[in-house]
């Protein structure tokens, strides 16, 4: 079941239109991020400090005087693009090791499953502190220590999803022509994996935009003055009740983004035929 | 029968083993060892030689780890680096014990709750109760813990101000004095949890209600009230202790965000400062200890499936080839 065959005939719920929309107002905003906003997001304004929101200051600003606006938008930028490249590489390495895995077997599946279940067995954030610990905060160590975590997940899925398709006779055809395990891994197994593999991409992109607000909120995220959604939540909070403006925008807009994923991936997932109800 | 448990306690050392190295690797061979963290970078190199000898640094990794890992076994679980002449076990412990109640807290409330709400969505499917569910448990599983932790905090804590927004009391005071600040952060930890639970619930009962043996009941005249408790309820329930078993697991690492939030004094909370003051012995011993939770929850959630599944107590059942 491709993705093409069912463009034509589907009827969208109004959730489905809603999370649609949300997602693409988030990707728009990040692409044209230094159009549609009307400051610098780095900034000071030393005289328009905490300033609730205005004409000239939609969102108010900050105790630096800070759009908070502009800050809210480049944050997206910094988010979005920080979860997708963490969750194609996530998704493209998951899923060479688990069709490889699949496929070959033997020793080679043993250790590489071994290493995948001790990787699991360390709860989400832990995982990700333990590896901020030794890395230093930055942007790079947070892609890293997404893909770390969020890799092994895609393995057992797609090693899972392979282990069916290794019995099947096209794949004892392929190697009773002789081809080359290459040739059997990437041309006769990779392509019946791609939708489960697509799946995974939309789910977990939506689960590290979580994960990397969780960790800025820390304090362990992209280091400031770069703009970012769980940073200026906890920069902001103390002051949640004088001046709400400060943490609730970047609040407002990561719940959006992160619902938004979520409806669109379980759409895609319900439009491929992939179960994704019975996963964490 | 037997070589499974054996196989199984077998996998679960290995596990530990291989979580072990992970952390301890992760922590410790890559640059800025413990002596910087200790000294800054601008520390004078003879300080910084000193103190790695003194902290045996100057050896090999690989005999670190055994004795590390061989003094934990043991119970030796290190000193703390930021906090001078602290063991870490005591500390890790008494912590471990406040985030040992918040969730048992938590999970008390959150699975029950999940269990009906899943329930009430399946049978109802695509009726206003279902979609009132679907839309709550979106919300759930959509905004970030310290949101709906923030947010609850500022109704409770501040606006209506009925409950403590922040925990004042120490570590070590006794439960009772902690109770009242650990409401918000159980009510946090239970939006999360109860999103995840109902959503595999629900999905589980509508399968099994689309089953023939369900369609059969209904066909002889079974009442409804009997195919909902005898036929349905507990075949539905079976797929989702494993799926229990992980949000309870995903609890450990969710308490270190809702614990810094409400800043409760448990296990997250002193990862968070362990890892802000680089202190690398505490944060490899609390990834451990969590990994070690993690591991015995599921396995506690595979023996209760295979004890309440006849059917996959053969020789054909593989633990973990499923997920």
């Amino acid at each position: 079941m491709s993705l093409r065959t069912h463009i034509g005939n589907i009827r969208l719920p109004w959730a489905v239109w809603l999370g649609g929309g949300l997602l693409i107002v988030h990707l728009i905003m990040a692409l044209f991020a230094a159009y549609v906003a009307p400051y610098s997001p780095t900034a000071i304004d030393t005289a328009h400090i905490m300033e609730p929101p205005s004409p000239s200051h939609w969102f108010g600003t900050d105790r630096y005087g800070r759009d908070i606006f502009s800050r809210v938008v480049y944050g997206g930028q910094v988010a979005l693009l920080i979860s997708l490249v963490s969750a194609a590489i996530s998704v493209l390495v998951g899923g060479f090791l688990g069709v490889t895995t699949a496929y070959i077997g033997g020793v080679f599946d043993d250790t590489v499953m071994r290493i995948i279940d001790a990787m699991i067995a360390i709860p989400g954030v832990l995982l990700l502190l333990v590896i901020v610990t030794g890395l230093g905060s930055g942007t790079a160590v947070i892609v890293l220590a997404m893909v770390l975590s969020y890799l092994p997940g895609v393995v057992r899925v797609i090693r899972a999803t392979a282990l069916e398709y290794v019995p099947r006779e096209f794949m004892l055809a392929a190697r009773v022509r002789g081809e080359h395990v290459w040739h059997i891994v990437w041309v006769e197994l990779w392509p019946n994996v791609l939708d489960v593999l697509f799946v995974e991409f939309a789910m977990r992109a939506s689960w590290i935009v979580l994960s990397v607000s969780g960790l800025s909120f820390l304090g362990f995220g992209v280091n400031p003055p770069i703009p970012d959604w769980g940073l200026m939540v906890s920069e902001n909070r103390a002051m949640l009740v004088t001046a709400p403006w400060g943490a609730l925008f970047p609040m407002l807009a990561v719940s959006t983004l992160v619902v938004a994923l979520n409806v669109v991936s379980d759409e895609i997932a319900k439009l491929l035929g992939v179960d994704r109800g019975a996963r964490i | 029968m037997m070589w499974d448990i054996v196989r199984r306690v077998l996998t679960i050392c290995v596990t530990l083993f291989v979580v072990a190295a992970i952390i301890f690797a992760a922590t410790e061979v890559l640059p800025g060892d413990v002596a910087t963290a200790i000294l800054g970078r601008e520390a004078a190199p003879k300080r910084l030689a000193a103190i790695r000898q003194q902290l045996q640094l100057d050896r090999p990794a690989s005999e670190r780890y055994w004795q590390w890992l061989g003094g934990f076994v043991q119970g030796d679980w290190g000193q703390s680096l930021a906090r001078p002449d602290q063991a870490i076990r005591p500390l890790v412990l008494e912590r471990l014990r406040n985030t040992f109640w918040l969730s048992l807290l938590a999970t008390c409330i959150g699975v029950p709750l999940a269990i009906i709400l899943g329930v009430l969505a399946g049978l109802r499917r695509n009726q206003w109760l279902d979609s009132l569910v679907s839309v709550i448990s979106l919300i759930g599983m959509s905004l970030p813990e310290f949101v709906i932790g923030s947010l609850l905090m500022l109704v409770f804590g501040v606006m209506l101000a009925i409950l403590p927004a922040v925990t004042i009391v120490q570590a070590d005071a006794p439960l009772t004095k902690l109770l009242p600040s650990m409401i918000l952060p159980t009510l946090t930890l239970v939006i999360v949890m109860v999103a995840y639970i109902l959503r595999m619930i629900r999905s589980s009962v509508i399968d099994i209600m689309q089953s023939e043996y369900v369609q059969m009941a209904y066909l002889k005249g079974v009442p409804q009230r009997l195919i909902i408790w005898r036929y349905i309820v507990p075949t539905a329930l079976l797929p989702t202790i494993n799926a229990v078993g992980l949000t309870v697991a995903w609890l450990i690492g969710g308490v270190v965000v809702v614990e810094t939030v409400f800043n409760f004094p448990g296990i997250g909370r002193l990862m968070t400062s362990a890892v802000s003051d680089r202190d690398l012995p505490l944060v490899q011993a609390l990834g451990l200890i969590g990994a070690f939770i993690y591991i015995m929850i599921n396995v506690v959630a595979d023996v209760a499936t295979l004890w309440l599944t006849p059917r996959l107590r053969t020789q054909f059942w593989r633990p973990n080839e499923e997920t």
